[in-house]
């Protein structure tokens, strides 16, 4: 048994964490936030340059050939500093998809792409429903000569509006077996019939409403194979589950030590409010909660790095961080007091994201429903 | 990172399995309802009182009840995660092991006693033939520890000792206390104070029964009136015990059931398979399903609390922060489960075990109670707050 990172993921996340610093102020992210976009392409380029883009993809793709465990690393950093952009959308939830399940020409176009900075993506899957399971795909892709033609809604998908290609998850056969008959398309967002508006969030994430109609694709933009889509999506959105719980750890580290400097400084009754036990022990529960978010995040992106089964420990890591993510927030913003009632201020940054990465890919009750049923009940 | 064990730790685990299914009786792990986490059941263990005293002689063969002390001490020469391996099997299968000198006594000699002491007591701790009970706290000196006031007073190569102990567990089971009394009374109360082993068997100690809670004699109030000690008794230095004890506190908090937590659990889950509520299985029930999936997570969050600290000693780290944290979690933990425990279990989880229509022999209704020593000893769930706060965040002192 080996609980550290490696003398190379150090070095990752070490330079990450300067990078973003640096890079990627706080100001910056509050404008970012604010904006339309919710990029910027300056701050994209560089990290492309970095090679973080590429980090999981195999060198003939133009990667750095990676593990998945690396990867959440630099997810963690990325949530420690609240990074805002299409990262997520991009390497996450498409790259990691079209390496899963792309032809081989699919991958040789793409995947350089999206590792030199050139090219972002979306992710569609959910619909008005809102929710994970293959049931509630309804948009439909009807074959029409060499073409399929989409036409659906789908809801709450990230980075839509500025992604150059859409990752659109349809039905293309109904049987009674709701998994059966779902393939993943390649869309190009600018295809006629492809209506994108922004919807504006709690923690301005940029989730957008896609309405397809009647959109046209040639065949070959099928991702993998066509009505085997389904098993891609759920090892796609399990390990989006590992990565979007990396980032809440790295939001959660950054929420208490933000608040343990503060203690540290804020003086009231004449001595340092850190020095009195109610404060202290609201801290020690933020680092108890932030120190078991990462142990068991770990665990279960390891699992899925070595290619073990981890749906279990996956939904044991996603309830638990997604719920102490936000306990750690609320007991900063009990710590801030009025100055983080503020918008200049930005603990309010974290808060917002715990509630947005909770609900994420399914929240507490959702995962407990999976975790008691790997438990045999 | 490798979550994997080697095949080394695998070996052992396998090992310590095996000897537990050879040396314990079959039905010995449903029959003892130890909760875990708990001070308090001590009185069942005493029931199965044979089995323990053999099993204890035959760990002591192999080294196991010191598993990871060197060999010359008599140990096993294990690692930390080997040791932790080692208990998280013991805990799973509730078999009887380690006590306050195997656990912390010897440990602690090891680090701050003398040549000679060490080799005086390491080797008979080793054996199981010494064992210690917590002479700490006081009437007055709980959460407070350092404003202990028992005395002892200098006498030739002898200290007198006087004064009070209290809430001494298994006391009247042990040979000896291991025990902080006041040297110098002028010093700041942390600065006077000495760590040493005194003999049960002493003219002048008179242990007295305590009844907890659970209806059992776990522990004592035990009164030292000019109690004799030959100084070669004292850990280390004089007036340095507080940050010995300091040392040794850890050593306790890190000594953590945590098989015990997923033993129990798992019967838990089991009964509710089996057990119909209008026409349906308990676990059928949604709510029923999330209240136990929830204590299912904490506990895979408590295990990487405790293979982290096993981990973080093999490397020469000293885990004091995570020695709290994994007190405070586990301990908090072993209430939810109990908690969680009796509502599953409705109107048949306050039967004591004697009923006919009892269930798991009781043990969620004894763990109920037995859960609250958890909370409080071993310092309360505040105190190791306290600890988190200012010696892991650097919070400043009221």
């Amino acid at each position: 048994m080996d609980l550290g990172l490696s003398e190379e993921q150090e070095m990752l996340k070490t330079s990450a964490r300067d990078f973003l610093q640096k890079e990627c102020s706080k100001q910056l992210v509050k404008q970012l936030d604010e904006s339309d976009t919710g990029y910027s392409p300056e701050l994209w380029r560089k990290m492309a340059e970095l090679g973080w883009m590429g980090l999981i993809f195999p060198e003939k793709y133009g990667g750095s050939g990676g593990s998945f465990l690396d990867l959440i690393v630099l997810l963690e950093e990325m949530g420690y500093n609240i990074l805002p952009g299409p990262f997520f959308s991009t390497v996450v939830l498409c790259g990691l998809t079209i390496l899963a399940s792309g032809t081989e020409e699919q991958k040789r176009e793409l995947l350089p792409k999206i590792a030199n900075g050139e090219m972002i993506l979306a992710f569609a899957l959910t619909e008005p429903s809102a929710s994970y399971d293959a049931a509630s795909i309804k948009a439909k892709a009807t074959a029409h000569n060499d073409d399929y033609i989409i036409n659906g809604t789908k809801l709450f998908v990230l980075d839509a509006n500025v992604a150059d290609c859409i990752l659109c998850v349809a039905r293309t056969k109904e049987t009674k077996n709701p998994e059966d008959g779902i393939t993943i398309f390649l869309v190009d967002a600018k295809s006629p019939g492809i209506k994108c508006t922004l919807l504006k969030t709690l923690a301005r994430d940029k989730q957008c409403e896609i309405v397809l109609d009647k959109v046209t694709l040639p065949k070959k933009n099928i991702l993998g194979k066509l009505d085997q889509g389904w098993p891609i999506v759920k090892d796609t959105l399990q390990k989006a589950t590992a990565a979007k719980c990396a980032e809440m750890v790295g939001g959660a580290q950054a929420a208490l030590e933000m608040t343990v400097k503060y203690a540290k400084e804020r003086v009231q009754f004449n001595r340092p409010i850190g020095s009195f036990q109610a404060i202290q022990h609201y801290c020690a529960n933020m680092v108890t909660d932030v120190d078991g978010a990462r142990f068991i995040t770990y665990k279960a992106a390891w699992e899925l790095s070595e290619g073990l089964p981890a749906t279990k420990d996956v939904a044991v890591a996603k309830a638990w961080t997604s719920e102490a993510y936000g306990r750690v927030t609320l007991l900063a913003h009990q710590i801030f007091g009025a100055i983080g009632f503020t918008m200049d201020h930005d603990i309010h940054l974290y808060y917002r994201r715990a509630k947005a990465g909770e609900i994420m890919f399914g929240d507490g009750d959702f995962q407990r429903a999976i975790v008691a049923q790997e438990l045999g009940l | 990172m490798d979550f994997r064990f080697s095949d080394r730790e695998e070996a052992s685990r396998t090992e310590v399995e095996d000897f537990i299914k050879k040396e314990l009786p079959t039905d010995w792990t449903e029959k003892n309802i130890y909760w875990p986490g708990g001070y308090g059941t001590l009185a069942e263990f005493e029931e199965l009182n044979s089995h323990i005293e053999r099993f204890r002689h035959r760990l002591a063969e192999k080294g196991w009840l010191t598993i990871s002390w060197p060999k010359e001490y008599g140990g096993a020469g294990r690692t930390n995660i080997e040791q932790a391996i080692f208990h998280e099997r013991m805990s799973y299968y509730r078999a009887p092991g380690g006590e306050v000198a195997t656990l912390i006594g010897g440990p602690t000699i090891m680090l701050f006693g003398s040549d000679e002491m060490k080799k005086e007591w390491l080797p008979k701790i080793a054996r199981g033939e010494t064992r210690f009970w917590l002479a700490y706290s006081e009437p007055n000196a709980g959460s407070d520890l350092a404003s202990i006031q028992t005395r002892a007073v200098e006498d030739g190569d002898d200290l007198i000792i006087n004064g009070q102990k209290i809430w001494g567990t298994a006391a009247h089971v042990s040979h000896y206390a291991w025990m902080i009394v006041r040297t110098d009374p002028n010093a700041a109360p942390h600065r006077g104070i000495t760590l040493l082993i005194v003999d049960n068997k002493s003219p002048g100690v008179t242990i007295r029964p305590l009844t907890n809670i659970c209806g059992s004699y776990s522990f004592n109030e035990v009164f030292f009136d000019n109690v004799l000690v030959p100084k070669k008794n004292i850990v280390g230095e004089k007036n340095k015990g507080w940050y010995y004890v300091m040392v040794a506190l850890d050593f306790e908090r890190l000594v953590i059931p945590i098989g015990g937590f997923k033993r129990t659990f798992e019967e838990i889950t089991q009964y509710t398979k089996e057990t119909k509520h209008n026409g349906q299985s308990l676990s059928q029930n949604p709510l029923i399903r999330n209240k136990l999936a929830e204590i299912a997570i904490q506990i895979e969050v408590a295990y990487m609390f405790f293979w982290q600290t096993a981990w973080m000693l093999d490397k020469g780290l000293v885990p004091n922060i995570e020695a709290s944290v994994l007190k405070l979690f586990t301990t908090q933990l072993s209430q939810k489960l109990a908690n969680t425990g009796m509502q599953v279990m409705g109107h048949y989880g306050p039967l004591e075990r004697e009923s006919k229509w009892a269930s798991l022999r009781g043990r969620v209704q004894s763990g109920y109670l037995d859960c609250i020593s958890a909370l409080v000893g071993a310092g309360t769930s505040e105190i190791q707050r306290n600890i988190i706060a200012m010696r892991g965040l650097g919070l400043p002192r009221a």
